[in-house]
């Protein structure tokens, strides 16, 4: 699925509030312009914008319990494509469209504790699983690593996570604190980490080498498990003797359905095999579940909900 | 098939006046064979059938209502096994509530209604004659266990699954109607261990690619899948606790001349949904039973019922415990 698919079922919200965190981390809060309520969503989960010219993800920073508003937290970035920019130039009354929320970076059901580890704007997933820790009456602990005057929702956390909160300004005590939080949780405890690619890193490693089994050890995941846009191709169709152009973004079924060629389908996700195509030339790129890998390999059939063609055209039985 | 329309043919009129049971039934079968299947679609899409149609509601309530739930206390008061929520599940229970109350209210806005403020609740359900304001989140706020008491609302079992690790836990229910398991037995199981004994699907792989699905699903999303087995009588406790009440009814039956109307079609329309806050699966199982005599009024379905009765290969028919009933019935079915 595309940015833009997933924007299609989205929600069209109006800025509602713009605060200024710190010098550069702004938080803005969303309502539906009816004043309805939001759809729940899973702690850790994100949004995607449509912002200026771009698309980009950002988590929510609440629970996600029954919530009236979406509230995410941008820091910005200079060397950008600017999407943080523009996000920081909204005013209270702009409309913007956002995807429902997705989620990536669950907080674990069976954790008898959770740790969590934040890096400067890689907060924001953490303060949404402090919070739903806290309403569910489940304990949680907080290393929280910022640069000096740049630390965002510090208010917040102190108040939520009182004495649970480690807050570092400085890698040396970062260093100090992680050590002596890995080492002295109770069994059944869960890691939680989020910030730069880098910090994350050096977490997971300190945790593995203090034998956190990786069952334990959870980070927010850079880029979502749905499938890309992939790349435009042409299905000769031999039986009704036409040809279906089928752009980026857009499925084969989808193309053959608005070409008015029907094929047998349900779940339109590759799971359940009904709207198998037989193909008689060209070479498919596979992205289902259903077929098997020798299946896959020969080439001769192909799901025709999630999967494309390697080459520029392909030739279906249909 | 063309014979079968002359010899049983009815008058016009007299097919319109079906009664419900029969027109909303969710007959299962489009092929005239039946073979496991991932067989998922999204939840809501209508389906016609030879006699009517079902599919349009996520929650389906019907003439058998207040009896059913009756029947769900009844087995809860004699085997509370049948509830079974391990405490890591409880917020995945809420969120059960607090995602099915509005739909039902939804889809039944003439004799329910929700409203929520925040965490107030206010449920109003007039076939109960209920009208109960609560604290979403607070179990004593309601007047039962909260998963008991969503399935004192609505007819379908419920199973909730947690996700960690890379796969389904089993970690929660509510299961007064069970095809012959035991959700005492299968609590906290991997989805693909609580499969373990189901013929066929292992080495076709159908149970892993299920698993990815649901693994795969986003908050919001809902699907749908039937499967199906045979009953006798209007039981809906086939339980493995209750076998020893209902397993010789299977011998018994085939030579009863009240066959037809004793043996039932069961029909599991079951539903798939990720909750939208605890991120859990929400598993929703609503059993629809009805006779061989009324499946016979509608002359595709006796027809074809036969047909896949006849086909079903022997290890399939002894998993769903038909085996010794399957060909009276065909014959029955197909002789008419």
């Amino acid at each position: 699925m595309t940015a833009t698919a997933l924007l299609a079922g989205g929600l069209k919200l109006q800025v509602a509030e713009v605060t200024a965190q710190t010098p550069s981390i702004t938080s803005i809060t969303f309502t539906d312009p009816a004043g309805g309520p939001l759809p729940a969503y899973v702690p850790g989960s994100h949004l995607l914008v449509q912002c200026g010219d771009g698309v980009n993800a950002y988590s929510l920073t609440g629970s996600g319990r029954s919530p009236s508003d979406y509230s995410v937290s941008v820091l910005r970035v200079a060397s950008g494509a600017g999407g943080s920019a523009a996000m920081h130039r909204l005013r209270a009354g702009d409309r913007v469209l956002v995807s429902r929320p997705r989620s990536a970076f669950t907080p674990m059901a069976t954790a008898r504790h959770h740790l969590l580890i934040a890096g400067g704007i890689g907060v924001t997933p953490m303060l949404s699983h402090a919070r739903a820790a806290a309403e569910w009456g489940m304990a949680a602990t907080m290393i929280y690593m910022y640069r000096p005057a740049e630390g965002a929702h510090v208010p917040e956390l102190r108040e939520l996570l009182d004495t649970r909160l480690v807050e570092c300004t400085d890698r040396g005590s970062f260093r100090q604190a992680l050590a002596e939080k890995l080492s002295s949780q109770r069994l059944g405890t869960h890691l939680y980490v989020c910030g730069p690619a880098a910090f994350m890193e050096s977490v997971l490693a300190s945790a593995r080498e203090l034998g956190w089994p990786e069952t334990r050890l959870h980070s927010e995941p850079f880029g979502t498990p749905e499938l890309d846009a992939g790349q435009p191709f042409r299905a000769k169709l031999t039986r009704s003797g036409i040809q279906v152009e089928i752009p980026a973004g857009v499925s084969l079924l989808e193309a053959l359905e608005g070409a008015d060629v029907g094929v047998p389908n349900m779940c339109r996700k590759g799971v359940c095999g009904e709207c198998s195509v037989a193909v008689l030339r060209g070479t498919p790129q596979h992205r289902d579940l259903y077929l098997s890998e020798d299946q896959k390999a020969s080439g001769r059939t192909m799901m025709c909900c999630v999967s494309r063609s390697l080459d520029q055209e392909l030739e279906l039985d249909l | 098939m063309s014979t079968n329309l002359i010899d049983h043919a009815i008058p016009q009129e007299a097919a319109t006046i079906l009664p419900e049971r029969i027109t909303r039934f969710p007959f299962p079968f489009s092929a005239d064979s039946y073979r496991y299947s991932t067989n998922i679609e999204p939840a809501l899409k209508p389906v016609s059938t030879e006699a009517g149609g079902w599919g349009t509601r996520l929650l389906d309530i019907d003439e058998h209502y207040l009896q059913e739930l009756g029947e769900r206390a009844a087995v809860l008061q004699r085997d509370p096994s049948r509830l079974q929520v391990l405490p890591h599940m409880r917020p995945a229970v809420w969120d059960a509530i607090t995602t099915l109350l509005p739909i039902m209210a939804d889809e039944h806005p003439e004799t329910m209604s929700f409203e929520r403020k925040g965490d107030s609740c206010r449920w109003q359900n007039r076939l109960h004659n209920l009208d109960l304001e609560f604290t979403a989140g607070v179990d004593a706020s309601l007047p039962a266990e909260p998963l008991l008491f969503l399935g004192s609302q609505i007819q379908d079992d419920i199973a909730l699954l947690d996700q960690r690790e890379n796969a389904l836990w089993l970690d929660a229910g509510l299961v007064t109607f069970a095809a012959d398991w035991s959700l005492g037995f299968d609590v906290g199981m991997k989805f693909l261990e609580v499969h373990g004994p189901v013929p066929r699907v292992h080495d076709e792989q159908i149970i892993t690619r299920a698993q990815q699905f649901l693994m795969n699903l986003q908050p919001g999303e809902k699907y749908r899948r039937t499967n199906w087995t045979m009953t006798v009588g209007r039981r809906l406790d086939t339980s493995t606790e209750t076998y020893p009440e209902w397993a010789q009814d299977r011998s018994a039956v085939v030579t009863d001349p009240a066959l037809p109307d004793r043996l039932h079609l069961r029909v599991e329309v079951q539903h798939l949904i990720r909750l939208p806050h605890s991120g859990a699966i929400l598993f929703l199982v609503r059993t629809h039973l009805l006779s061989l005599a009324d499946i016979a009024r509608v002359p595709a379905w006796r027809e074809r019922l036969g047909r896949v009765l006849a086909e079903l290969p022997p290890d399939m028919a002894g998993y769903k415990g038909i085996s010794r009933y399957r060909e009276a019935a065909s014959a029955w079915l197909l002789a008419g």
